[in-house]
């Protein structure tokens, strides 16, 4: 192994989380930052002409090769975990840009009680109330420090949306329920497709306050303060799992790249897979030395660095900590050790499908697009007598309305799956059908966490994560309550037909959820219960961090990539403001 | 030496029908028709016409419009069998293979090529049976992955880019009323509400205005 010449720091991962570090530090410091990527370096050339289901949306053109690496799962700890042969129920990106590229940019803040879920919740319900086998943590941070990271977020993204909370004073049309948010939205919000529309007229007639949803796909042209423009959005439909080919989403690629590149000091490396964090270590405190990684030619480096930023997203920044023996990994049988530990998955599903007599012309919208119903959230409802904790939102989205991934579904009067009947049922609700999704909060248990695999391996020959992961009576009976919810606002639509959400069983990777899979390398206030502290800073190794979705205790029923950012953010002024003048323990 | 294979299609003037052949020849019963030859490029030339058969049955042309036939969706799952997904080029394939729970998804060591390969001969002679007879041939393996493949990939012909083989004519975009890629909707996306709204159908080698290069056709 060939030892390269020692930089300030080195990033490993060059998504939004790990890009986001490198401009902070770029701009802010003189520092040597050098970004290592697995995945190639991106064209976003390329985007011009990415309109095709087949290759991006079927065969995940963008995704992480699932040949080389993927992750094990099990329901439970007497299963036998086995690999996800092809990814589906959520999916990584690689390359630079990270899964950054492909997403959908629906941006929302979390609830302000979502930070501090384990305290508010035994306050209001007491200790008796929490499932038996929970693991709920407090993150460490409340909503008010987070704010202004939340501003700074949604600046850099010029985010579209409308304020429901400005400052503390309500306002009619945002989302009422959001915590108070200091400024406006920088961007107004996106043109609402007819779908949502309806959605949104439902709704507010059946007393829900709905909003627009809070967009990364701009509504109109927006310069950031890092100086970097982009033009609005033209709605085209081929979003999520797609690169957007203007550059109105906001991606790594267009908002972050452009600055770094300005920035001599900050360089990214493209090929290079990390198989390791170097570290030494004298009784529970060390310090890392650097990481050790394998370039495309199959090569392996040891890369010296001061300061080492994780941000391989939520598998990797866990199964990197274990590999490496960097903190002690969790042990469910006994509640000890923190790597690994409350593996979340957002709670996504389609809760009601409406059917309708008029065309909806579902190819026009974006990612984002869309109207959203955020009155059962967090603790909205009074859950004293209800049979669950916490709750979720609804809502119309314009995104995956492409031909191939919704041709054949048809109302539940008909009965036939392929054939004459079926297709001529597929042909005539192809463009009348529409989808009420719900996303609800998934609560930490005890159970559901990761580790290393006994069996299986990457390609490099180390062993994949395994995935101890499955729904809770919490999930499946907010999932029922929710979709008799949904079925009423399908049919306050004017739906000819609905039909209803299958039950929430066990946990499928056949389908595709989301990809805010959460956990693993935990923040909290202490060392006993997490990896990092509330600065996303390792509690044993004081010059190693932690960026990404892994760190968050649970699973807020909003979608992460803003909570990433804004903790990515708050991280970098600690480092830049407190670390580099004083390195060490930030907490 | 690999035999070559050729699937024969005819676009007739008739409502642009393609017909596939049985015979070696090309089906000439329909006049003025220019025969097409496609060189086949996984598939023998009657698993060919058995898939093509086969997908004729799950999305028929009959009066609710052309179906997977006017498509050319045998053709577009030729090309992703021969194509780095039929070799499962970018499925996790490492040993140990076994079962496990059905959420767990497909674990089998099967790539798509042999799915298809062993799939095709459950259906023997497929191509003898009159409709009703496929019918219930299909109706026989209905709950088998290689259908529930099959299924999906007859959907994915119908409607893909023409790039890859199927959509031909645009048949399946024009069956829904799918316009194809679009740069902008941005005069359109909040209006035309309760109607629909049609523009001219496009496909991704028109709007790119360049020769592109789908994932099958490895380089
Ligand atoms: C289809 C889709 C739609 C989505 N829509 C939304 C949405 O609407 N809203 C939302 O909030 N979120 C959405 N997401 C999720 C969002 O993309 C992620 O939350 C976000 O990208 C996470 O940022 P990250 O930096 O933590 O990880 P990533 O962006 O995934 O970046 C991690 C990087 O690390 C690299 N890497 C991994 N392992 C190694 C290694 N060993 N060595 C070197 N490099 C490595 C990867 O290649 C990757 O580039 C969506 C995701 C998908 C797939
Ligand atoms: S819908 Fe808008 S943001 Fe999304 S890819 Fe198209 S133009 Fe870009």
């Amino acid at each position: 192994m060939k030892t390269l010449p020692a930089v300030d720091v080195v990033i490993v991962g060059g998504g939004w989380a790990g890009l986001l570090m490198a401009k902070e530090l770029g701009v802010r410091t003189a520092l040597s930052v050098v970004v290592l990527e697995r995945g190639g370096a991106t064209k976003t050339a390329d985007y011009a002409d990415d309109m095709d289901e087949v290759d991006y949306a079927i065969r995940l053109h963008m995704m992480q090769d699932a040949s080389k690496e993927t992750a094990t799962l099990r329901h439970n700890h007497s299963e036998r975990a086995l690999p996800l042969r092809q990814f589906a129920c959520f999916q990584p990106g690689t390359g630079v840009g990270g899964t950054g590229e492909h997403w959908a940019g629906v941006s929302p803040r979390a609830l302000p009680d979502c930070f501090e879920i384990l305290s508010s919740t035994t306050k209001k319900y007491g200790k008796a109330r929490l499932p038996e086998d929970h693991s709920m943590q407090d993150w460490g941070v409340t909503y008010d420090e987070m704010e202004p990271y939340y501003a700074g977020a949604e600046a850099m993204m010029g985010i579209s949306g409308k304020a429901g909370n400005l400052r503390g004073q309500r306002m009619e049309g945002g989302n009422i329920f959001e915590g108070w948010r200091s400024a406006e939205y920088p961007t107004p919000p996106t043109k609402i497709p007819y779908y949502p529309h309806l959605f949104r007229e439902a709704t507010r007639s059946l007393g829900y306050h709905p909003h627009p949803i809070p967009s990364a796909t701009i509504s109109q042209a927006y310069t950031n303060p890092d100086g970097v423009s982009r033009p609005g959005c033209t709605y085209c439909g081929y979003c999520e799992r797609f690169g957007c080919m203007i550059g109105a989403k906001a991606q790594p690629s267009n908002t972050l790249l452009p600055v770094i590149e300005r920035h001599k000091n900050v360089s990214i490396r493209t090929g290079a897979e990390v198989r390791r964090i170097v570290h030494e270590k004298t009784g529970q405190l060390g310090q890392a030395k650097g990481v050790q990684y394998r370039n495309a030619a199959g090569e392996e480096f040891f890369q010296p660095a001061a300061l080492v930023f994780l941000s391989s997203w939520t598998l990797n920044n866990t199964r990197l900590l274990l590999l490496s023996g960097a903190g002690d990994a969790y042990d469910p049988a006994t509640g000890k050790g923190t790597i690994g530990k409350n593996l979340t998955h957002q709670v996504t599903f389609a809760a009601a499908m409406a059917f309708f007599k008029q065309p909806l012309n579902r190819f026009m919208g974006s990612g984002a697009a869309g109207i959203r119903v955020s009155d059962l959230d967090g603790d909205l409802l009074d859950h004293s007598t209800l049979p669950f904790l916490r709750g979720g939102f609804f809502s119309a989205e314009s995104l995956t309305s492409r031909p191939i991934g919704n041709f054949g579904i048809v109302p539940p009067s008909v009965k036939a799956t392929w054939g004459a009947e079926w297709k001529k049922a597929s042909v005539d609700y192809y463009d009348r059908t529409a989808k009420i999704g719900f996303s609800g909060e998934h609560l930490a248990y005890r159970g559901n966490c990761m580790d290393l695999d006994p069996t299986y391996r990457d390609h490099c020959g180390d062993p994949l994560l395994r995935l101890t992961l499955d729904w809770h009576d919490n999930e499946r009976q907010m999932a029922k309550f929710m979709s008799a919810k949904a079925l009423e606002m399908a049919r306050a639509m004017g739906a000819t037909e609905v039909s209803p959400a299958g039950e929430l069983r066990n946990y499928d990777t056949r389908i595709y959820q989301s990809t805010h899979l959460q956990g693993g390398t935990i923040m909290g206030a202490s060392p006993e219960q997490s990896v990092v502290n509330p600065f996303l800073q390792h509690w044993q190794f004081s010059n190693l961090f932690v960026l990404g979705g892994s760190t968050f205790p649970q699973n807020p029923a909003v979608n992460c990539t803003l909570t990433i950012l804004a903790l990515t953010l708050r991280s970098a002024d600690a480092v830049v403001n407190r670390y580099l003048k004083n390195p060490g323990a930030l907490a | 030496m690999k035999r070559r294979h050729f699937l024969t299609l005819s676009a007739t003037g008739l409502g642009t029908v393609l017909v596939y052949s049985l015979d070696n020849k090309t089906f000439s019963a329909v006049a003025q028709g220019q025969p097409v030859r496609i060189p086949l490029r996984f598939l023998t030339r009657t698993e060919a016409l058995v898939v093509a058969a086969a997908a004729s049955r799950i999305v028929p042309s009959n009066d609710s419009g052309p179906g997977a036939h006017e498509a050319g969706v045998a053709v577009y799952i030729d090309r992703q069998l021969a194509g780095p997904y039929g070799r499962d080029r970018y499925r996790y394939t490492q040993e140990p293979f076994e079962d496990g729970v059905a959420e767990l998804g497909y674990q089998g060591k099967a790539t798509p090529r042999q799915i298809y390969r062993e799939g095709l001969k459950s259906l023997g002679n497929f191509l003898h049976l009159d409709a009703a007879g496929q019918d219930l041939a299909l109706t026989r393996i209905q709950t088998s992955f290689f259908f529930a493949m099959l299924r999906q990939h007859t959907i994915e012909g119908m409607f893909c880019d023409p790039i890859h083989g199927g959509n031909k004519n645009l048949a399946g975009w024009k069956l829904i009323g799918f316009p194809g890629p679009r740069f902008s909707n941005l005069d359109d996306v909040d209006k035309h509400f309760g109607e629909s709204f049609r523009p001219k159908v496009t496909t991704l080698r028109e709007m790119a205005g360049h020769t592109l290069h789908p994932s099958e056709e490895e380089r």
